[in-house]
């Protein structure tokens, strides 16, 4: 194999495997040293430069980094990255005046946001700090899109929601209320702004046309609509047998929000064996914790209607042949079943919906309404007008949301200054050094061997009083100071120099996972066979080091296992192993390059 | 030295020997000596010996005398029995528990010093009486523990880290052993564990006294330009001439080996110790070629390496001594003490 290229900006990051799996790419191990220092608000900031909404993401994050996490490659449970967030969030001291100033003089250029949900607000949080105006139209009373509208207060109190978001409009975002965009004509013709970013959502909830659903209407609902109503409390009440159809997560916030409305007893309903279900596990675990039936294997038939009244609905009762990859081979029908409800709700899935969005603008859709995005700078096939969020791909979450956001400030601020939205700054990656002397290291290398730590929960009588009693309550401080400390610092690399090797083999010797080899050169196929544990996880990489200077063998690191505890760096020698902490720089609007930053007037 | 010590974490794909265990449960203390020391390399070597061997902990026992060296049976198979013996003295600690319990494998490790110097008599009578042991000479031509001084491994004209040349000539426990009818001779380097790894394992097995004598760099005192036996020197300077493949009792011998280049020797529990000769005109079975062959060499300033010399079918001290079978502590009282009257009949004898 070539000696490998550590310069690429992909390969340190890929090593901290939550970094590279976090769509926003937030600095978790940093965050979590921050943490165990009590250092709270500077936790909280590396959060908000990455994420934006540490105070919600440490609640409701679909949390792509905890499968990711490499402490669940060496024990079973990944470090609790989420409930972290939320501690920094929770004990953060005031930190809005560490904002970047907004210039009091503005740039000139004027920006629309469609929408006040995460990506428009994270495109807002861009701009205004480079002296943007940006107007943000929204189609109800109040901000944060489907983040206020549908995931429910006792997983999101309100608080959090009106501080983080307020914060954005605080730094003078000009924020229309009740105001539906409705004609994109209209606006790009008459609106006098340089740049349009769409970030409305994906507000469509599916239908399931089945029998009986005209005449079952009244007790029949769309789940992120019904949501929506309880969130405006225009819905108090509910059945006492609800059923939901459909296992994703809305299904869960549906299920779990009946219960609070007053119903008896929540069944969700499933096609398929659990293996199959979208939800996460924690929220699966949640809604179990509230005794919410979860009954798989029926297929919805039809609504049961009798005297112009829901009674319940039919399902075919589906058995299914798998193949040793887990995969359905065959299914068929062994019957049917009867379900008795007072209420359904459909929670199947969300779809996208332009209607306000002439179709002659030059902005191309596809047949499914989906409108032709580029994957890198957001815009649409119309110069100029931008897409991000669940708008841009079809539903996702809000760390991608916030992703795209950033992304779209990126080009939305090359557009306005005339730079080509094509040509952006690369990630880069730099690195320091964690030596302070012989066997000491800035950060806490020891291993500890702590399990997660469990949430702790309101108690099941308490918790149905109110809607909005947000359930979990956050980690304690015991708790906190034991979760901390299982962080790896996987952003805390081994940077090897090939020329100071003496081949003594002392780091291969104290290496507590056998991720260090000394062995001849070979191709990766073969040489990850030949390792002192073999390297079985092709998706993570082998760095193979230059030829060493006494044999001519070179050095090898699966990266897969390594705990980043730094004895190979304690052990050597020659220090030929260094501990070195990678900073990923991930760029934004304000990184872009002079030539991109407008001139200001020199007199404000 | 580092202070931590390692973590229990370890890697789930790591290999498993018979008894179902990993190399992670085959090891010792946390090693207080110099990081980058060779003697640690010889440790990590034992330790997956004696896992490939699936020995059990408690059959085990490591001896050691003093020095560096002889600190580092505590950083292997802490399950295993051990004793520390005053310096130069572990040969006589051996006998005594050796003759005591015959079931047992004893891995004595030593240093230079501990060996050559101070303990050079001792050395010599193990092997006389062809001791049932594995002997690890973990030479780095200085005394280490006592900050530097020449060994009597210390070739001549070796610079001391402070310029100090060495002038006197040095005892070379291979040439010695084989003088004194040794019946497994083997050298090796601490940099080199795909062939020391397999001399260790034939050492184990092998019923007699086993020398192996591993080059082991000090890197604080004897790692720097003019020392010969420094890393670099050494990788300079060794030659193999038998690499070993030892083959257990109930595992094929995989590999297609050419012959005239490969000596298979039985040992006397049937398994096998493949020879493979790099040099064609070595024989590691015949003792006085092979002697001349080693010293002609080491006068080319070049050292052998390998399993240089094996006879198993030498007696080992307990068949040279008709002791009893069986371990003495499971003899009954009545045949291990002669008792009063027995003892009177016996001294009848001599009188
Ligand atoms: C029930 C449910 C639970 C969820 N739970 C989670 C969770 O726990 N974690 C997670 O990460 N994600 C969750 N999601 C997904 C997440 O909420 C979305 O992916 C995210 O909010 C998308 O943000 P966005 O900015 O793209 O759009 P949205 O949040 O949908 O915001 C779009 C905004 O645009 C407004 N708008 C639409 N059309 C117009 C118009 N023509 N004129 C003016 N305004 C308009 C809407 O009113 C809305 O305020 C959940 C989704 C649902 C449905
Ligand atoms: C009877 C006695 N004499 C002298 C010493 C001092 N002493 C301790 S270790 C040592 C030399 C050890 O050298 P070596 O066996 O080569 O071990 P190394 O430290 O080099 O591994 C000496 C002379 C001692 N401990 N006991
Ligand atoms: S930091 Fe070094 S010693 Fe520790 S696990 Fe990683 S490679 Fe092994
Ligand atoms: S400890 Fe240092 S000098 Fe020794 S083999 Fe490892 S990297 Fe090379
Ligand atoms: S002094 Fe030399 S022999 Fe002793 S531990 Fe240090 S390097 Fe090893
Ligand atoms: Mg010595």
């Amino acid at each position: 194999m070539p000696p490998t290229d550590t310069s690429h900006p992909d390969y340190y990051h890929r090593v901290v495997d939550c970094q590279w799996a976090c769509p926003a790419h937030t600095d978790v191990p940093e965050y979590i040293r921050l943490i165990a220092q009590g250092r709270f608000t500077d936790a909280y900031m590396v959060n908000r430069q990455a994420n934006v909404f540490p105070g919600i993401l440490g609640r409701v994050c679909d949390r792509p980094c905890e499968p990711a996490c490499r402490r669940s490659r060496v024990e079973d449970k990944p470090v609790a990255i989420c409930r972290l967030k939320r501690v920094a969030a929770d004990h953060k001291d005031e930190f809005v005046s560490r904002l970047p100033k907004i210039p009091a003089v503005k740039n000139g250029k004027h920006v629309a946001c469609i929408g006040a949900g995460t990506a428009s607000l994270t495109v807002a949080n861009d701009l205004l700090p480079l002296g943007y105006r940006v107007t943000i139209f929204e189609q109800f009373g109040e901000p944060g899109g489907l983040m206020r509208t549908n995931i429910p207060s006792f997983r999101l109190p309100q608080a959090v929601l009106d501080e983080e978001i307020g914060v954005i409009i605080g730094m003078g975002a000009d924020l229309k209320l009740n105001h539906p965009v409705k004609s994109m004509r209209e606006l790009l013709a008459h609106g006098g702004f340089d740049a349009v970013f769409v970030g409305s959502g994906a507000p469509k909830g599916k239908e399931l046309k089945l029998p009986g659903r005209e005449e079952g209407a009244a007790n029949i609902h769309i789940g992120i609509e019904w949501l929506e109503s309880v969130a405006f409390e225009h819905v108090k009440s509910i059945g006492r047998e609800v059923l939901i159809i459909g296992v994703g997560n809305t299904a869960m916030d549906c299920c779990r929000t009946s219960l609070r409305l007053g119903a008896q007893h929540v069944k969700v309903m499933a096609r398929k064996p659990r293996q199959f279900f979208k939800a996460s596990d924690w929220e699966l675990d949640d809604a179990e914790e509230e005794n919410v039936g979860i009954i798989v294997n029926r297929s919805p038939k039809r609504f049961v209607v009798e005297n112009g009244r829901l009674t319940g609905m039919l399902f075919d009762v589906m058995e299914y042949d798998l193949d040793g990859a887990g995969r359905i081979t065959a299914e068929r029908v062994t019957g049917e079943e009867f379900f008795a409800a007072d209420d359904v709700i459909l929670a199947i899935g969300q779809e996208n919906a332009f209607p306000w969005i002439e179709r002659d603008l030059g902005i191309e859709f596809d047949k499914w309404s989906v409108p032709a995005v580029d994957p890198v700078t957001f815009q649409s096939t119309r110069p100029g007008v931008f897409f991000g969020g669940d708008a841009a791909f079809g539903p996702k979450n809000i760390i991608w949301a916030v992703e795209h956001g950033h992304q779209a400030a990126i080009s939305i601020h090359r557009h306005c200054q005339g730079e080509a939205v094509t040509e952006r700054l690369a990630p880069g990656v730099n690195l320091q050094s964690r030596k302070m002397g012989m066997h000491e290291w800035s950060y806490s290398n020891d291993y500890n061997p702590a399990e997660r730590r469990l949430m702790p929960h309101v108690s099941l009588k308490e918790r149905f009083k109110k809607l909005d009693i947000e359930v979990e309550l956050g980690y304690t401080a015991e708790q906190t100071a034991a979760e901390v400390q299982r962080c790896l610092n996987c952003d805390i690399q081994t940077v090897f120099e090939a020329k100071l090797c003496i081949e003594c083999d002392a780091c291969i010797d104290i290496c507590p996972t056998d991720c260090l080899t000394i062995t001849a050169d070979g191709p990766e196929a073969e040489l990850r066979t030949r390792l002192r544990a073999p390297a079985k996880n092709p998706d993570q990489l082998l760095y193979v080091s230059a030829p060493l200077k006494q044999t001519g063998r070179v050095m090898v690191k699966d990266e897969d296992l390594c705990v980043h505890c730094g004895l190979c760096a304690e052990r050597c020698p020659t220090a030929a192993w260094d501990m070195q902490k990678s900073h990923v720089a991930w760029p934004h609007a304000e990184d872009q390059p002079p030539s991109c930053q407008p001139s200001l007037p020199k007199i404000a | 030295m580092t202070f931590i010590p390692k973590p229990k974490v370890r890697n789930p794909s790591l290999p498993r020997n018979d008894l179902g265990l990993t190399r992670r449960d085959y090891e010792g203390a946390l090693s207080t000596l110099c990081a980058g020391c060779g003697h640690d390399s010889i440790t990590a070597a034992l330790t997956e010996a004696i896992w490939g061997e699936s020995l059990e902990p408690q059959n085990l026992v490591k001896l050691s005398g003093i020095g560096c060296s002889s600190k580092t049976t505590a950083y292997f198979v802490s399950g295993g029995h051990g004793f520390n013996s005053v310096h130069g003295r572990m040969p006589s600690i051996a006998m005594g528990a050796n003759a005591a319990n015959r079931n047992l494998h004893y891995i004595g490790v030593s240093g230079d010093g501990d060996t050559l110097s101070i303990g050079l008599g001792q050395f010599c009578h193990a092997i006389r009486r062809n001791l049932n042991m594995l002997y690890v000479i973990e030479n780095n031509g200085v005394y280490g523990l006592t900050k530097g001084q020449f060994s009597a491994s210390a070739d001549i004209g070796s610079k001391a880290k402070k310029g100090d040349v060495n002038r006197q000539p040095p005892i070379d426990p291979v040439l010695l052993a084989m003088n004194l009818g040794a019946s497994f001779i083997a050298r090796s380097f601490s940099g080199d564990k795909a062939q020391l790894v397999p001399l260790l394992q034939a050492g184990l097995r092998h019923r007699g006294f086993a020398l192996i004598d591993v080059i082991s760099p000090c890197v604080t005192f004897n790692d720097h330009e003019g020392s010969t036996k420094s890393y670099a020197y050494t990788r300079e300077h060794y030659e193999p001439v038998v690499n070993a493949d030892f083959v257990p009792l109930q595992r094929e011998i995989v590999a297609d080996y050419a012959p005239g280049e490969t000596l298979p020797i039985v040992m006397h529990d049937g398994s096998r110790i493949v020879l493979h000769k790099v040099a064609r005109d070595y024989d590691p079975t015949d003792r006085v070629a092979a002697s001349a062959y080693i010293q002609a060499r080491l006068k080319e300033g070049e050292f052998l390496t390998g399993l240089l010399y094996v006879d198993p079918t030498q007696k080992e001290f307990h068949e040279l001594n008709d002791t009893p079978d069986v371990p003495l502590n499971s003899l009954a009282p009545e045949v291990l003490s002669p008792g009063s009257r027995g003892l009177e009949r016996i001294l009848a004898r001599y009188r």
